[in-house]
């Protein structure tokens, strides 16, 4: 029987146990012995949350099938079992072997968002690999990173061995074929770094050199020897279709965040909103074959017994076969009991009629993301969405017996101004009129209309890269305005408001486009006990800022700057596919107020027209 | 129809909660294709039911859950085909039709039988445990104790409660504690309860985490007497 790394005490002593135990439906269990490369696969944060990501799930499946790769899963413990595993110095490990992480050859960790660093040196920290990268030996697993945030992976510099940008489907077997060779050479650690700097999409951070200008700005950023390549590129699947997908997916027992099939239509997405990351950073937009996707979505549905299929997509209205493939699900699986959820669709009648046969109208609600209160503001940031569009689409949906709407907007973003604030309020209003327009007989009493705001943050490779952030107070005061102007709206009874606290954004902005200098500042907030800062029972500010006082860092000249056009970003040696030129220009459109139309529209030249595929070459044969 | 399921819980599988067992066997009927009959309604939901919760920690022979099917194979179709997608640690021993006189397994459910064992890495006490259960237990016609509940205390007393109490000695010599227990919603009787009671009887610190606790069966009573949940309904050819 399977032995556990934590006793009976310890599992009955913390909450939910079924974390640490591995056993899943659909996990894979390799021998140890007969595998050459043991690779330990990490999601910093917790189980729930990390058992939910897409992305692992693919890399997870594809290692797997290699028979020389033994794939597990980290998880970052929760505090209570954080607490005992120092106590009794016991070390982390993976859920399949339960073996310690520090006796797997690689230790991969998908970096998924800004706040859960510390999380990322408390695995390393846990697993009891040395923190810095520096100070590791030939018998230390090699750290490597990937996901979203490493497309600026420098304040986590000091940590990781390397980097893989882009989609991990690419180069990973030219990675561990590299391994296996190095392995039997018995060659040094910084010998194999060397060769896998080669490899395309691996960034050896320890291999470059940064030298800053007085004012703090990055002088040069350049490789320290010959052979090694000034620019990373990111790797990217350009067969969607045919390239690898877990039709197995991971069942845990308890309830994850992601309880359900998760079916990936497409990635990319064509609206290049100008605020968001992963529209430009997984361009061009790649869509699957509908019919491969129904293949998927039979067989998942039968090998999990999940009770409910979900499509992921960044705009799945966007989706050309969209309805082909949901009158599908529908016709399909409906009548076994399978539920059927579709977030990100755009609302229109299509979508309402769909949406009215998949969920209960009375309880569910239709959801908007206009992102800015104005039409000015929202031709800012190139949010295609138009007033006159949400009134229709709420209006064909409260004649179709809808009565609660989500609004989503960003507060804090470049050009706002106190206008932009108040109509947030104003435009959650005109929606509250267009449902009292229906006569009274014909509605069930009142609607509920729930505002919620984020602060914006400005992201690398997107064209608010240059764009300075506010301090805490400023963004406070934001939100206190739209709560004022919602209280002096007629229907303010039907009008609910949810904002959170600023601190976090600030912090956020700080990591977000950050360089090598915050690798002291992360170890010393991870030393003052920081850790699950996305959570904000756990988040504590004074610690944060205690940690960059001590470690002679100013915040505000990552967040309150607004950048030269000609600055060095620390994020420039990657190509991303969109050009600099591309996100300079759309950053000036965004000031002139000038909307940029979409990929399926016009081709904008953003620059991943070289990749040959995708939108870029829809219709082009 | 309904159908009554029997299974074993054992391993690592001990850990999981009530409540995720229940996701799992929901999950399961799916992928074993069984064809379970579904709630009405917008949000339809498998038609299944628990006999009696077991907690973290507790492994067991005897669990049950009842399920109302459309239709069904064999029995021992049904049975290989759910254990085709049981994990390590549930392994499924029974799959009867209960007759339409037969009540629901949760309802019927009235002692629960179970052995405790004190676990390797710890210590039996050196005490003459068999002769002190023939005092603490045989002799006296009650035993009083104060039961813990969130709102209150309660004054239950175990002679009435506590059906059967009997020491056996494993391979090692080392005492194992079988008790039979009154289960079910109105006097639920928890064994560890007993045998905190029997080593404070002894004078012996009681620490719960030394003892693993299993589950032998449940029963319900039929015409006042105790029948095993799993003897009831017939076997599908």
């Amino acid at each position: 029987m399977k032995k556990l790394a934590l006793s009976d005490e310890i599992l009955l002593e913390i909450d939910k146990p079924a974390r640490y135990i591995g056993n899943e439906v659909n996990s894979i269990v390799k021998d140890w012995e007969k595998t050459d490369i043991h690779f330990a696969m990490c999601f910093p944060d917790v189980y729930e949350i990390g058992m939910s990501h897409l992305g692992i799930q693919i890399l997870y499946d594809m290692f797997n099938k290699r028979e020389d790769v033994c794939c597990e899963r980290v998880y970052s413990p929760w505090p209570d079992l954080h607490k005992i595993m120092k106590e009794h110095k016991l070390p982390l490990f993976a859920l399949e072997s339960q073996k310690p992480v520090k006796d797997f050859d690689f230790l991969g960790i998908t970096i998924q968002y800004e706040m859960c660093y510390t999380n990322i040196l408390q695995v390393i920290d846990l697993a009891q690999i040395p923190m810095l990268a520096t100070e590791r030996s030939i018998d230390d697993p090699f750290i490597i990173g990937g996901g979203p945030c490493a497309y600026n992976p420098e304040p986590l510099a000091d940590f990781f061995d390397m980097f893989y940008i882009g989609e991990g489907e690419i180069s990973y077997n030219a990675l561990f074929d590299l391994y296996k060779e190095w392995k039997s050479s018995k060659k040094s650690r910084e010998e194999f770094l060397k060769q896998a700097a080669k490899i395309p999409g691996i960034y050896v951070p320890s291999l470059y050199k940064v030298t800053y200008n007085e004012d703090g700005t990055i002088q040069a950023f350049t490789p320290i020897e010959d052979g090694i390549p000034a620019k990373i590129e990111k790797q990217l699947v350009m067969d969607m279709t045919s390239s690898p997908y877990p039709e197995k997916p991971l069942v845990p027992f308890i309830k994850a965040t992601q309880d359900r099939v998760v079916l990936e239509i497409q990635r990319g997405c064509i609206r290049g909103c100008r605020f968001c990351q992963a529209g430009m950073i997984y361009r061009p937009t790649r869509e699957k074959d509908v019919e491969v996707l129904k293949q998927y979505a039979y067989n998942m549905l039968k090998n999990t017994g999940h009770e409910e299929i979900s499509l992921s997509s960044l705009s799945s209205s966007d989706y050309s076969e969209l309805k082909e493939l949901v009158t599908y699900l529908i016709d399909e699986f409906k009548g076994n009991g399978v539920n059927i959820s579709l977030p990100s669709l755009r609302i229109d009648a299509f979508s309402l009629d769909v949406m009215s046969k998949v969920q209960d109208i009375r309880k569910s609600s239709l959801t908007f993301a206009p992102e800015a209160g104005s039409q000015r503001l929202r031709d800012v940031i190139n949010k295609g969405l138009t007033e006159e569009v949400i009134l229709q689409g709420a209006g064909e949906a409260f004649e179709g017996g809808w009565q609660k709407v989500k609004l989503y907007f960003m507060l804090g973003l470049p050009t706002e101004t106190v206008e932009d604030q108040e109509a947030i309020a104003d435009l959650a209003n005109k929606i509250a009129v267009r449902y009292y327009e229906i006569p009274k007989e014909q509605r069930k009493g009142k609607c509920q209309i729930t505002i919620s705001t984020s602060f914006f943050v400005p992201k690398p490779f997107t064209p608010f890269q240059w764009a300075k952030m506010y301090p805490k107070e400023h963004y406070l005061e934001c939100a206190r305005t739209v709560n004022e102007a919602v209280k002096n709206q007629l229907n303010k009874k039907s009008i609910k408001y949810n904002w959170h606290e600023a601190d976090v954004t600030v912090l956020e902005g700080i990591l977000a486009r950050g360089d090598r200098r915050l690798g002291k500042a992360l170890l010393a907030a991870y030393e003052n006990g920081c850790l699950f800062d996305a959570w904000s029972d756990f988040f504590d500010n004074e610690k944060w800022m205690d940690a960059f006082a001590k470690t002679g860092i100013d915040p505000d000249f990552y967040t309150l700057r607004e950048r030269a056009l000609d600055e060095i970003f620390p994020w420039d040696f990657i190509d991303a596919g969109v050009t600099k030129d591309f996100l300079k220009r759309e950053y000036a459109n965004a000031l002139a107020e000038k909307v940029t139309p979409n990929c399926r529209m016009q081709c904008n030249g953003c620059g991943v027209g070289k990749y040959k595929g995708g939108v870029c070459v829809e219709n082009k044969n | 129809m309904r159908i009554r399921i029997k299974f074993k819980k054992y391993g690592v599988m001990k850990f999981i909660g009530h409540l995720d067992i229940m996701r799992y066997f929901q999950k399961c009927m799916r992928r074993g294709n069984i064809d379970i009959a579904y709630s009405e309604g917008f949000s339809p939901h498998q038609i299944m039911s628990f006999a009696a919760p077991l907690g973290v920690g507790i492994t067991s022979d005897g669990e049950y859950l009842d399920i109302e099917v459309n239709s069904t194979k064999s029995s021992e179709e049904s049975l290989k085909d759910l254990n085709a997608v049981m994990l390590e640690g549930i392994e499924i021993t029974s799959y009867r039709k209960l007759g339409n006189s037969d009540k629901k397994a949760m309802s019927l459910v009235a002692a629960a039988d179970y052995e405790l064992f004190i676990k390797e890495n710890y210590e039996v006490p050196d005490v003459n445990f068999e002769a002190a259960l023939e005092e603490y237990f045989h002799k006296p016609s009650e035993i009083l104790i104060t039961k813990q509940t969130k709102k209150s205390e309660k004054v239950m007393d175990l002679k009435k409660l506590v059906y059967d109490f009997k020491i056996r000695r494993d391979e090692n010599n080392r005492p194992v504690f079988y008790l039979h227990v009154c289960t079910g919603s109105t006097d639920n009787l928890k064994p560890e309860l007993v045998l905190s009671s029997f080593y404070e009887y002894l004078g012996l610190e009681f620490h719960p985490l030394s003892i693993q606790i299993h589950r032998i069966d449940v029963y319900g009573d039929i015409n006042g007497k105790f029948v095993s949940l799993g003897e009831m309904g017939e076997i599908i050819e």
